[in-house]
């Protein structure tokens, strides 16, 4: 059974048509790239699947479930994690303090036991806090782990950014653009980062990314979007090779020029 | 340079992360226990004030340091604390039942206020919480079987457990008393700050949006702080009712308001220090002033006595300096002598450079 299926997903902003009945499923344990080019409903499609966004039309099922009308935070309790284009850290706060907030959908005391600090708080606290090491070990997070975000470098911020979503211990993790802004050293780092996911979490990753290098080597599946529809649907090559994806992009230029 | 060796998750846990930094609280402690026993009584009770407002400080810093939502209205809810609890005194309530229903009578106030508040914010809800610091004036004339009217209420001495407490028969009691409730107070907000619930504050003050995605109840956890931090406000507004000894229609002026929240923005917006440092500052820069003021007209051919508005010139003039310098308050200030001490003779002079943060409206650009 698929992990994530989409149907006929469309949203309207005024008359933008900015997702325009999608269709997709992503498969357990595969990596599934979104590209396309910009403006062309990647981050929006990823905004309807955490929930942020209201769907004009369509439906979302998750494992089973259908979730197109779960209230947004309850999506990461689910097994959604995701990170953002434009990096959404708390800033000031510490690498360990995000990652901690990461663990909040699996969250087991209510506010007044915080207050009092309930033995049953620190038993809590100690287990997010091994977790949350897991996470640190397995990123190679360990020399930031008490760093404020705000004094970070761009490239290990998008580290931390997945980092805090691993924390939820989700089954599938939305990647918006994990390359974007890191140089060409720190993208092959993601791309392993990537496969380690896959490979040794077992995770399933749903990730938009313009760096085809990068789409290469790590999607099982790649579908290209343009002007909110989908237009081709396969393997990296196979999408590259597709004349109406060429098209897309070729128009886009020439729009530039 | 003191280099803390972790060998437990629990040293980030605990409240006290090492011995050392325990016995830093135990030796304030310790010389908040003395004070009022080496200074005269007119200064013990400027240290009851400094506690109380401490106190206020804290209930705003809660939702306004560490959840990021902007209160203007604060005073409201020391009003609805000082007169819920006057009033349940008056009623031949004892003391400690009644201080502690006032806070919840204050705290539930605050969540019915806080659902419409939840969907606004900035310069909206800065507004909305004004409006309601100004309507509590007219409540406090209008609802005279709680409030007693324009005449108000006296605040009637504290029995506690046969012990006749009040601010100028018992200066140093009164000071205990508070002193206690501000402690309680004080580690309730520690445990908060170190637990999920604190946690998911933060996390909506500086990014609404992946608190959600990371599961937190944005509107909810507005209420639960917005709740939380009425209460404690609450609190403080009872034991000035005591301070006062007397409030009525004009004791919460929006002006508290204001005052309220410059002192948690120069003390130090984010952090609990900045509530302490703001209440010192607030309390006594008055005090300060007016003895400078008195000193300057003696020895100076200058005479100050003409100008009535200085107090609040020099408190607006300090607190512009301070947002312009150290936006980051006296805890700002703080921290770096802090480091400064510590790491002698080592401290570099661009060390605390502020990294540019930007305004939310700027990120999403
Ligand atoms: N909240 C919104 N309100 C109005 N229009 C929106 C909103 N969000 C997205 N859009 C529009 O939807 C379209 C798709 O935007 P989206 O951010 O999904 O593009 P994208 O494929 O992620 O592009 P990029 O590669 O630049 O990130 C754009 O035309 C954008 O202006
Ligand atoms: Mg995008």
């Amino acid at each position: 059974m698929s992990l994530l299926q989409v149907e006929g997903l469309s949203i309207h902003f005024g008359g933008v048509k900015a997702v325009d009945n999608i269709s997709f499923t992503v498969e357990p344990g595969e990596v599934f790239t979104i590209v396309g080019p910009n403006g062309a409903g990647k981050s929006t499609i990823f905004n309807l699947i955490s929930r942020l966004y209201e769907p004009t039309a369509g439906r979302i099922v998750f494992d089973g479930r259908d979730i197109t009308r779960l209230p947004a935070h309850d999506i990461a309790g689910i097994g959604i994690a995701r990170t953002f284009q434009n990096i959404e850290l708390f800033d000031h706060s510490s690498v360990l303090q995000n990652l901690l907030i990461g663990r909040h959908s699996r969250r087991r005391t209510r506010w007044y036991e915080d207050m009092l600090f309930l033995p049953k708080v620190r038993r809590a606290e100690r287990e997010d806090r091994r977790i949350v090491e897991e996470v640190i070990d397995f990123l190679e997070l360990a020399a930031y782990r008490d760093k404020l975000i705000a004094g970070l470098p761009y490239g290990v911020r998008k580290l931390v950014e997945i980092a805090r979503a691993l924390s939820s211990e989700p089954k599938l993790i939305l990647l918006d653009e994990p390359a974007s802004g890191l140089s060409v050293e720190e993208t092959i780092d993601m791309a392993w980062w990537i496969e380690d996911m896959q490979k040794d979490l077992g995770l399933t990753v749903l990730m938009v990314e313009h760096d085809m290098s990068l789409v290469s080597r790590v999607s099982t599946r790649v579908l290209a979007v343009a002007e909110g529809k989908a237009l081709a649907l396969g393997t990296s090559a196979e999408v590259q090779a597709d004349p109406r994806v060429i098209e897309a992009y070729l128009g886009k230029q020439e729009n530039h020029e | 340079m003191r280099v803390i060796f972790k060998n437990s998750y629990d040293n980030d846990i605990n409240l006290f992360e090492d011995r050392v930094h325990l016995l830093k609280y135990a030796v304030l402690l310790l010389a908040a226990l003395v004070m009022p026993w080496v200074i005269s009584a007119f200064y013990v009770g400027e240290l009851t004030s400094v506690l109380i407002w401490s106190l206020a400080g804290l209930g705003l810093m809660l939702i306004a340091g560490h959840t990021g939502q902007v209160s203007l209205g604060h005073a409201a809810f020391m009003a609805i604390g000082a007169f819920s609890h006057l009033a349940l005194m008056l009623r031949g309530w004892p003391f400690v039942p009644a201080l502690i229903a006032s806070g919840v009578i204050t705290g539930l106030a605050g969540a019915l206020i806080a659902r419409p508040l939840g969907r606004m914010s900035g310069i909206y809800l800065a507004i909305a919480t004004l409006a309601l610091s100004i309507i509590i004036e007219d409540v406090a004339i209008v609802a005279t079987p709680i409030t007693g009217g324009i005449a108000g209420l006296f605040a009637p001495p504290i029995e506690f457990f046969g012990l006749m407490i009040d601010r100028y028969g018992t200066p140093r009691a009164f000071y205990y008393l508070c002193l206690t409730v501000l402690i309680i107070v004080t580690l309730g907000y520690a445990n908060l700050l170190r637990s999920p619930t604190g946690r998911s504050f933060l996390a909506v003050r500086d990014s609404e949006v992946s608190a959600r995605a990371l599961g937190v109840n944005v509107p909810r956890a507005k209420t639960v702080s917005f709740a939380l931090s009425c209460a404690i406000t609450g609190l403080a507004g009872a034991l000035y009712a005591h301070q006062a000894q007397a409030v009525n229609y004009e004791s919460f002026l929006v002006l508290i308001s204001i005052t309220l929240l410059l002192q948690v923005v120069v003390g130090g917006l984010g952090s609990m220090h900045g509530a302490f440092f703001g209440a010192f500052v607030v309390v006594l820069l008055p005090q300060t002033i007016s003895m400078a003021r008195s000193f300057i007209n003696t020895n100076t051919p200058f005479n100050l006595g003409a100008y009535p508005g200085m107090d609040t010139a020099v408190f607006a003039l300090i607190i512009l300096l301070m947002i312009i310098y150290e936006p980051r308050g006296i805890y700002g200030i703080w921290i770096r002598l802090r480091t400064w001490l510590e790491l002698f003779p080592l401290y570099r002079k661009g060390m605390f450079r502020r990294t540019r943060t930007y305004l939310k409206t700027e990120r999403m650009r």
